[in-house]
């Protein structure tokens, strides 16, 4: 009970730091000093005591997008281990539930954006619909490859056992790099987005909540970081040392490197510009295609 | 036609008059044979007439010239011909109500969208943009209106006209107290330059100069404007891709330039330096030379900021043969400035119609090719280099003397015009004096009506999420365009 209460709790609260510190890595390349680590978390505190303005010719659609997001990311971490802390929901061929959970969230988001008529939101919404089904697969091949080298089709098992049951370590390599591209691209980083542009037209994520404020902007941006965290998760289980015995240890160890994948994401974001719109095909097709050898390797 | 050499003035008399058809043919002609069209207005003729007053530039002689015609309701356009003419006959339909008989598309230079409709592509799939004229960041209003083919834009139209402030109503019987401050904030950020112009046309009319030292301190001021454009101009491109290490930087190198300017004159954007007769202040020979050391070293670290933007690939693929425009189209637009250069077009004031200290230095062109954002980005850094050079080259040699000169009133019955490159391109001023000596008609040309069309142009066939971008390379004022 206390451990579910505990990984509720990681979960949850975990997130908006791994934000905080992607925001202050990249200040730190760019010469300033940066937000303070916990901002993402006072902003989203913020937002929650503030109203909401809604437009006139909306539905409950709008609304409903940013509660369906939350809503199915925060059930996607359910399905995950943390460290030594075991899923909260498990059961065999629960990653095709993460997977559609995802999806489910950004249905709704895309809805809700739809759901304006505004032509800069329809827009970025076409362009996360577009990214997103270029993405799946890839995403689908790593949890295959996953199964296969590892001993169970639950999410738990797939991320827990896999890297110690001595299949080929490049398939868990190849993995390794297409998941992290995923994970870029699935909230909406540099090389695929730019989380911190004004520019409208060129935005894909953000342009699609430009019209939510308040509570329901809070949602959509913490449920941003849980999003974040669930592929960082997922990265950060398959990269931890096998034979932990001290959970308290693995924890520690994971929460470590989730932190170390956020500041790889900052220092990604630093490092490089943007991709224009029409190569982000081209680098969601790389990764599924790597994830593609990956599970050709886990099946040798 | 009028002949005039620089900043020059000669009596109102000397332009000829020409009836339409023969100032029409003579346009034709000039335009055809290699001049490019730097303003064309109209003003209050005798009988309600309007009076159409055009000057060319024939950049390959160092010489401009005027001619007129009186129109009354009507007149045929150039514009099909000369696209070049299509701002400037929209102006005068404008302002004045002669139709421009043939213009392929009729709507006042600042009109309103809700006036006039737009031009609208129809098919399966085609969608429309509109951004503006309130925008995300703190820029000046602007409405841009995109017919779209999923991401590829078939047509852009650009509306202006929020920052209309009827500059030449506000400049006619001039020159007296307000002149100069609304002369340096016709484009806040072209201070400098816009005054440049300001000064040398008024010293045209009055017969008189500035002394050398203050040509000087006036170039240094120029440059050191463009020098702090270009920088930010840079910077603001690496931040539209996400590359945040230039883009911090080069923000910050900015502010370097800036501080230079405040250190002539006490405003970092040139405000108060120049003054007709010269310059309001003079610079001692030490500071001098500590300005010419800083904006050396600023110049090293700026150059070590941009090498970083230009040679890092992902940088490249978001430039490289991204919002193209070929040097055919960009002379017939009448492109000017760094968006002509980047064309392969070789126009530069400096060069083609020097005035002032540039009279004596040369300034080689940074030229480029492949007309897309990256030859716009990549000329900018050439010419920030040549502009560091040029004003340690001043700083450290000013002529001695003084630096501010009586000055007379204009005289009576002139026409005087002057031509300043901006960090933009080029600034055309041309007066007309009636027969108190104050200007009945003062016509400014910001180079942003040269290029506003250039910027439509190249985002043909591109991607809309490539607008930003291809706008920031050609960073053009919306001041300046409206007036």
């Amino acid at each position: 009970m206390l451990s579910v209460l505990a990984h509720l709790a990681l979960a949850a609260l975990w997130p908006p730091l791994l934000v905080g510190i992607v925001g202050r890595v990249e200040a730190w390349f760019a010469g300033r000093v940066g937000p303070p680590l916990l901002q993402p978390w006072r902003d989203v505190w913020k937002l929650l005591h503030k109203g909401t303005v809604q437009g006139r010719n909306t539905t409950w659609l709008f609304r409903a997008g940013p509660v369906a997001g939350m809503a199915a990311v925060a059930g996607a971490a359910l399905l995950l281990p943390a460290g030594g802390l075991a899923p909260i929901v498990s059961f065999p061929g629960d990653f095709v539930v993460l997977a559609y959970l995802l999806g489910f969230g950004r249905f709704f988001l895309v809805l809700s954006a739809l759901d304006t008529g505004s032509s800069f939101e329809g827009m970025g919404a076409a362009r996360e619909v577009t990214f997103a089904s270029l993405a799946e697969p890839g995403l689908f091949f790593c949890l295959l490859a996953l199964g296969r080298l590892s001993s169970g089709w639950s999410l738990g098992r797939m991320i827990a056992s896999a890297p110690a049951a001595g299949g080929p370590v490049a398939a868990l390599v190849l993995v390794e790099i297409a998941l992290v591209v995923i994970a870029l691209a699935e909230n909406g980083r540099i090389p695929v987005d730019d989380p911190a542009t004004h520019l409208e037209l060129t935005m894909i994520h953000e342009v699609m909540v430009l019209d939510h404020g308040g509570p329901d902007l809070a949602l959509v941006s913490w449920a941003a970081a849980v999003r974040l965290f669930v592929f960082l998760s997922l990265v950060a289980g398959l990269a931890l040392p096998s034979g932990l015995t001290d959970p308290r240890l693995s924890l520690a160890l994971f929460c470590a490197l989730t932190v170390a994948l956020a500041v790889l994401v900052g220092v990604v974001e630093s490092a490089m510009a943007r991709l224009r719109l029409v190569a982000v095909p081209q680098l969601l097709v790389g990764a599924a295609v790597l994830s593609g050898f990956g599970l050709v390797l886990s099946l040798l | 036609m009028l002949s005039l050499h620089g900043a020059t003035a000669a009596a109102r008399e000397a332009v000829p008059v020409l009836p339409v058809r023969d100032f029409l043919a003579a346009a034709t002609e000039a335009l055809s044979s290699g001049a490019r069209l730097g303003t064309l207005f109209g003003r209050d003729g005798t009988s309600g007439e309007t009076a159409l007053c055009a000057v060319f530039h024939d950049d390959a002689l160092g010489r401009s010239r005027v001619v007129e015609t009186r129109v009354r309701d009507r007149f045929p356009s150039l514009s099909p011909s000369f696209p070049q003419a299509q701002a400037f006959e929209r102006a005068i339909f404008e302002e004045r109500g002669v139709v421009p008989e043939g213009h392929p598309r009729l709507v006042g230079l600042r009109e309103k969208p809700d006036r006039h409709p737009f031009f609208e592509v129809e098919g399966d799939g085609v969608h429309e943009v509109a951004v503006g004229p309130v925008h995300a960041g703190v820029i000046e209003p602007g409405h841009f209106r995109f017919q779209c083919h999923g991401e590829t834009v078939l047509h852009l139209e650009i509306r202006l006209g929020w920052q209309h402030r009827g500059v030449a109503r506000l400049l006619a019987g001039g020159p007296d107290a307000r002149t100069l401050a609304l002369i340096e904030t016709l484009a806040g950020d072209t201070t400098a330059g816009h005054a440049t112009a300001y000064c040398e046309l008024f010293e045209a009319l009055a017969g008189e100069g500035a002394p050398p030292r203050a040509q000087a301190l006036r170039g240094v001021a120029l440059e050191l404007e463009r020098l702090a454009a270009h920088a930010g101009c840079l910077g603001a491109l690496a931040g539209d891709v996400g590359f945040l290490p230039s883009a911090s930087l080069l923000g910050r190198l900015r502010a370097e330039f800036l501080n230079a300017t405040a250190e002539l004159c006490g405003s970092r954007f040139g405000r108060g330096l120049l003054v007709p007769g010269g310059v309001r202040f003079d610079l001692a020979e030490t500071a001098a030379r500590a300005l010419a050391d800083r904006v050396e070293s600023a110049f090293a670290r700026v150059e070590e900021a941009a090498e970083l933007f230009f040679e890092t690939p992902s940088v490249r693929g978001r430039t490289d043969g991204v919002g193209v425009l070929d040097a055919d189209l960009a002379d017939a637009l009448g492109l000017v400035g760094p968006a002509a250069r980047a064309c392969g077009l070789v126009r530069d004031v400096r060069h083609d119609h020097p005035g002032g200290i540039y009279r004596f230095a040369y300034l080689p062109i940074a030229r480029a090719e492949g007309g897309d954002v990256f030859s716009r980005a990549w000329i900018r850094l050439r010419e920030i280099e040549r502009s560091a050079a040029f004003v340690a080259e001043q700083l450290r040699a000013l002529p001695a003397g003084a630096v501010r000169a009586p000055i007379g009133p204009p005289r009576p019955n002139r026409i005087a015009l002057s031509l300043v490159e901006g960090f933009r391109g080029e600034i055309g001023h041309v007066a007309l004096t009636g027969p108190d000596g104050r200007f009945e008609r003062y016509d400014v040309t910001d180079p942003s009506i040269h290029n506003w069309p250039g910027l439509a142009m190249a985002m043909r066939g591109e991607s809309i999420s490539d607008f930003p971008l291809c706008n920031k390379s050609f960073d053009l004022s919306y001041a300046g365009h409206d007036l």
